[in-house]
This record gives C-alpha cells, structure tokens and sequence, in this order.
C-alpha cells in the first residue's frame, strides 16, 4: 500500500532529480551556513478555509526557515494516514503541499508514509523537516531585539484560529473569513533588501501575537510596549472572538511575521512589507522598551495599560 | 457590522473618567458582582484611570468559580459511570475537584471517561440523538443567562421523546446570593454593579431590593470599557447625590421588565432550592432543581454514582475572595503555588475567575 501510493501519489507531484532517485537519502552539495528546522500538523480539519494540511505544513516550514532569514532549499514530508482517508483527498494535500513547496523556491527531497488503523491517527499527520542557507550577513535571532526597536506586524491577527475553528463540529459558524496560510519567504526577502537592521523575526503561530512577543522578550531581556489601536484585526475575527470569548491576541496565524526592526529603518521596512500583497495591513504596534526585562504591557483603546502575557494551556471558550 | 470600537473609544472614556474624577468626593467600595466585569475592567486598564476614591471589590459572579467542590465531585462521579457521556462547556475542563489528586474532567477523559465540550444545550441533545444506546449527562452550570436553554433542551428531548438526556442541574441564582453577601455585614458596599447579561435575562428591576431594603445604589452595566465607565459615573453621582436606586447603563441589552419568554422557560421547568455556593455555604432559593414533571431528566436521581468525601484546599481563600472580603494578591497560593496551568481553586481556572483574570492582565507575580 506504501509502495503504492509512493509511485502513484508523491513521486508525479514532488517530481524532481533528488526524490526519483528513490535512494534511502537525499545528498545534496552545500556551502556556507543551514538552517534546519522540523515540525508536525496535526490540524482538524485537514481541509479549511484558506488551505489544507499540505499547504500549512509546506508553509510553516518554510517560515520557520524564513524566521532565520533562510532561503528555503529543501524539505522532507512524511504522512501518517489514517486507514479509509480517501485517496482523492490525499492527492488534493498533495499537490496542495507541492504547489506550497514550489511557490517558495524549495524542492521535497524525501518523505515517507506510514498507513496506521483506524482510530490511530485522526485522518492525517503530517511531519516535515527543511533546510535553508543563511546568507553570510544575516544574524537574526529571537535574542537580537534591542532597546528603541520598532516592532511592525505584517498584517490582521487571528484569521488561521478562526477560520479553522469555524468549520469544526459544534461551532457551525458561517463565515467568509479565509485561512491566512502561506509562505513568509518572499516578505522577508523584501524586507531584508530595504534594511540589514532587522534584528528579530517570528511568526506567531500556536499561541498568537501575544506568545511570539513574549518569547522575543525573554529571550532578549528587553520590554515591549505594544498599542491595541494599532493592531490590525479583521471584524469577523473581533466579532468571532467576543461571541466565543478568545483574545484575538492569542489566536493562531500561519501567514504573518512580527519583526523587530531598528527605529531608523521602521518605515523602509513596513514599506517594503506592505507592497507585498500578503503585507498591506502592516503596521507598526510598538516598540522594544528598557521595561522590565521578559514583559509585554499593552496600551489599551481606552488609554490604559496592561500586562499581556503568555498563553497558558489552551483556550476554553466560557460559559455565559 | 461594528458593535465593539464604538464602545471602546478613547476619547470618549476620558471624558466619563475626567467626570469620575470631579465628581467622586466620598470613598466608595464598589463591587462588580459579575466575573466578566471583573475581566473587562482589568483587561481594558479601567483600575488605573480610577481616582484613589474608589476601591473596587469583585463579587461571586463567576458561575464556574462558585461551584461547591461537592458539586464537582458529582460531576466527576458521574463521569466515570459506565455508558455515560458527560457534556460540559469548556471551562469546566480544568477545575480541579476535592479528590486528593486534584483530579479534574480533562484527567478524566485522559484516563477513558467519555467527556464532551459543546457549546450549546442543543449540541448535547444531539449528542443525545446519536447515541442513542448512551446516556448523555449535560453539566448544568450558570446563572440565569444558561438556565432558559437548558430549560429549552428539556422541553425539547421530552417532546422528540429523548430518552437518554440528563442534566445534572447546578444552576444558580444572583440576587439570593446578594441578599447572603448583604446580610452576613462582613463587607460594607456602596454601590454595586450589577450583572449585564443576567440582568437582560431577569430584568433591572430584580435588583431593587438593595436600594429598598440595604441603602447601596446599583447600577447595572455593559461588558465594554465605556459601558463600564458610564456606570461608575452613575454610581459615583448616586453616592454623591445621597441617593440608591436601581439605573441602568446598558439600555441596549436590559430592560426593567427583563426577558420574559426566558423567565417563563425558567419557570416552567425548574423551581427554586438551596444551593451550596463556594465560599458562601448553602444560600436557601438560590438554585433552581427541576420541577416534579421533569424528574425523569435528573441525572442525579437517575444514575448510581458514589462522588466520596469532599474536602477543601486548606490554603485557597477563593471563598473570601467570592465574598469580596479578600483579593487574589491577599492569596499565599497565588501565581506561586496556584496558576492558571496548575490551578488549586476553581477562580484560577475560569476565564472569568478574579484569580486568573489578576493573573493574566494585572498584579506582578
């Protein structure tokens, strides 16, 4: 069955000089600095709004490739299938996950499937792995936010969460919101042409905006200041998260960035992301502060302000 | 459609605190009752633009925190029955029962007990409906707000003749509890903020016994920053003035008269009881039981189930912190000891709870 759905499924769809080969690895040539990172989807469901399992798991690894200021160069993807998956449905994530791949540049190089009993595996879990070359003046890292950084976002918060949760049995909201799932490495390329004063990366995925700021903080011993009134968020996100009482700050993006830049070259920056089509919502929320080190406070709407912190455990929706 | 940044605006909600400000003379105790206000008011920054005047207390209004731990111990019982399928809104995933293990519905489930969070009755009905060879037990927690729609799910599995649909009703009632925290004198108020959604349900009009009967102004609010500093407004003129009556600062969704087909629905399925409250203790008609009629729908007359002895942290003080006696940063336990991945007591857990709501948006820990 394995065998099978290699010959037929994946090698068509991934075709290239690496995967025909068939051999137990992939050699390739390199020089200079990689960047390897790994990740699983476990999403439900594994079609949504926007994407599927195949694009999200492409497109997330490529972020977190593109989070380093790699250039993305080659991924590994391996399914377990959960028995009775359809295999049109298969062939969709597929090519879905090989349109991804192609649209940032990368090749699939390996993969593997493993077909596992009903009950197992909830339809389908992808794992991937990929590798990216860093270009010799590239130092981006989560603990490289300094003291009077700007931090912009590349655009609205929430639209993954949402989306996905609103085709999940027992919501049944009916929304025309989409997904927000895709591949960063363009964005990021543009905005490395227009500044080698970008010092942090992330895009805040499981967790949110909340989470990603909170983890660049730590890391960086510094402070940051945030303002709602500049945070874009959709209507339908605001309106979803009132109803079912989520912060939009918590909810879950696949296709957006937070970036702290140094304050000179903020609006080159923030330029350079909005004249991608993936980017015309960015804005600058904030900046990196001489705070109390780990901290994230958010001015609110009405001129206050707050603590914002991690997300703890997952979210529940309430009661009344 | 827009329906929140018009109540968020900034400039408007400094002018209702610059008219705190002026007018607030007196040192007033304010209590918001419900735990969403307590959230909102924290969330939003509203603490921080208060004249020292004004001290503000949270209140019992938190429907997963007031829960008797011998109410949950029920609901965990119930869980492990065999054949059951115990539904329940996700916030009571977490809350730990007086088992000695802390045990809680989500360690439940991990060890087999078919636990189900839904979002409304009707999704339990349906539960229902497709199992059919199951008994589906739904997690009755909530005030006034829940109450009509599981009235509504009652009614509803009798007349499709729903054969395995059970509540295990814990509702509870506010204004009884009020009354409790009133009498018992161990705090002195002078003004409440009375619930938003309960009151759209039960009308502002249930409220006027506190003027009547104890002095305190009340005025009923809204979720929003502004719906909440209007009422602040309103409640500061009230003391100012030397007068207590019942206002409404959330005409968009209260009505003195309250919603009738709800309290109709309310009626015609339950009757009041005693309730045991956390921290308060058995208040009498705070609690609605279903009526004689829809016996037939109480798990708890229906199922064998052993919930053991209850017992009580010794250290968590969300009892005194429910009566509004005492607050989280007041709590040895707190952020330490006790937070929202390991919560002792059941204010931790709740997205409403004072606890996690300090911890999350307020006091440094």
């Amino acid at each position: 069955m394995s065998h099978d759905l290699v010959a037929r499924r994946f090698l068509p769809a991934f075709d290239n000089p690496h995967l025909a080969k068939l051999d137990d690895a992939a050699i390739f040539d390199h020089q200079g600095r990689l960047a390897f990172t790994t990740d699983s989807y476990v999403v439900t469901p594994i079609f949504f709004p926007g994407g599927d399992i195949g694009k999200l798991a492409v497109c997330g690894t490529v972020n977190d490739l593109a989070m380093m200021g790699a250039v993305p160069l080659y991924l590994t993807l391996s399914f377990i299938i959960e028995e009775g998956l359809p295999e049109e449905e298969l062939q969709a994530i597929v090519d879905s996950a090989q349109r991804a791949a192609a649209d940032a540049g990368a090749m699939i190089v390996a993969g593997d499937t493993k077909v596992v009993p009903r009950g197992s595996a909830d339809r389908l879990f992808v794992n991937t792995s990929g590798i990216g070359a860093v270009p010799e003046e590239i130092n981006i890292s989560g603990g490289n936010a300094r003291v009077g950084d700007k931090v912009i976002l590349s655009g609205t918060i929430g639209d993954h969460g949402i989306a996905v949760l609103s085709q999940r049995e027992g919501f049944r909201f009916s929304t025309t919101l989409q997904s927000d799932c895709a591949s960063l490495d363009k964005i990021v390329a543009q905005m490395l042409d227009a500044s080698s004063n970008i010092h942090c990366l992330r895009d805040p995925t499981r967790g949110g905006l909340a989470t990603a700021l909170n983890e660049i903080a730590a890391q960086s011993q510094v402070g940051i200041r945030i303002e709602e009134d500049r945070i874009p968020v959709r209507q339908e996100v605001r309106a979803a998260c009132e109803m079912l009482g989520f912060d939009p700050l918590y909810v879950a993006n696949e296709g957006k960035l937070v970036a702290m830049v140094a304050a000179e070259d903020a609006e080159r920056v923030l330029g350079a992301i909005r004249r991608n089509n993936l980017g015309r919502e960015a804005a600058i929320i904030g900046e990196v502060t001489a705070g109390r080190a780990g901290r994230v406070v958010m001015k609110t709407s009405i001129g206050a302000s707050r603590i914002v912190d991690m997300l703890v455990g997952d979210i529940l929706p309430r009661i009344c | 459609m827009k329906f929140t940044s018009e109540f968020r605006h900034s400039e408007l909600a400094q002018g209702l605190v610059s008219r705190i400000h002026r007018h607030s003379q007196t040192p007033a105790r304010l209590m918001e009752f419900c735990g969403g206000h307590t959230v909102a008011i924290l969330k939003h920054g509203i603490r921080q633009l208060l004249p020292s005047t004004i001290e503000m207390l949270s209140g019992p209004g938190c429907p997963v925190c007031v829960t008797a731990n011998a109410d949950l111990d029920k609901a965990m019982a119930l869980a492990k029955v065999p054949g059951v399928i115990l539904a329940t809104f996700g916030d009571m995933m977490k809350v730990p029962g007086s088992n000695s293990r802390r045990f809680t519905l989500q360690e439940a489930k991990a060890e087999g007990a078919d636990v189900r969070i839904v979002y409304s009755t009707m999704d339990g009905l349906n539960i229902a409906m497709q199992n059919p060879e199951r008994s589906v037990v739904f997690l009755g927690i909530g005030f006034e707000t829940t109450a009509p729609t599981f009235a509504a799910s009652v009614l509803q599995a009798e007349q499709e003749g729903i054969k395995n649909y059970y509540i295990l009703s814990q509702h509870k009632l506010c204004p009884p509890v009020t009354r409790a925290l009133l009498d018992s004198g161990e705090v002195k108020l002078q003004g409440i903020i009375c619930p938003g959604h309960v009151s759209a349900i039960i009308g502002s009009r249930s409220w006027e016994f506190i003027p009547r009967d104890y002095g305190i102004p009340c005025v009923v609010s809204g979720f929003e920053p502004l719906d909440i500093l209007q009422c602040l407004d309103m409640l500061v003129t009230q003391i100012e003035k030397g007068v207590a009556r019942v206002e409404i600062a959330y005409r968009r969704g209260v009505r003195p008269e309250g919603n009738q087909t709800a309290l109709k629905l309310i009626d015609q399925v339950f009757e009041p009881c005693p309730a045991s409250w956390r921290g308060v203790g058995i208040v009498p008609q705070s609690g609605l039981k279903l009526r004689e009629r829809y016996r037939r729908f109480d798990a708890e007359l229906s199922f064998d189930f052993d919930p053991g002895p209850t017992k009580e942290h010794p250290g968590c003080i969300c009892g005194e912190i429910l009566r509004g006696m005492k607050t989280p940063g007041d709590c040895p336990l707190f952020a330490e000891v006790c937070n929202p991945e390991q919560p002792v007591g059941p204010c931790m857990v709740s997205p409403e709870g004072s606890c996690a709501a300090y911890y999350l948006y307020g006091l440094d820990k």
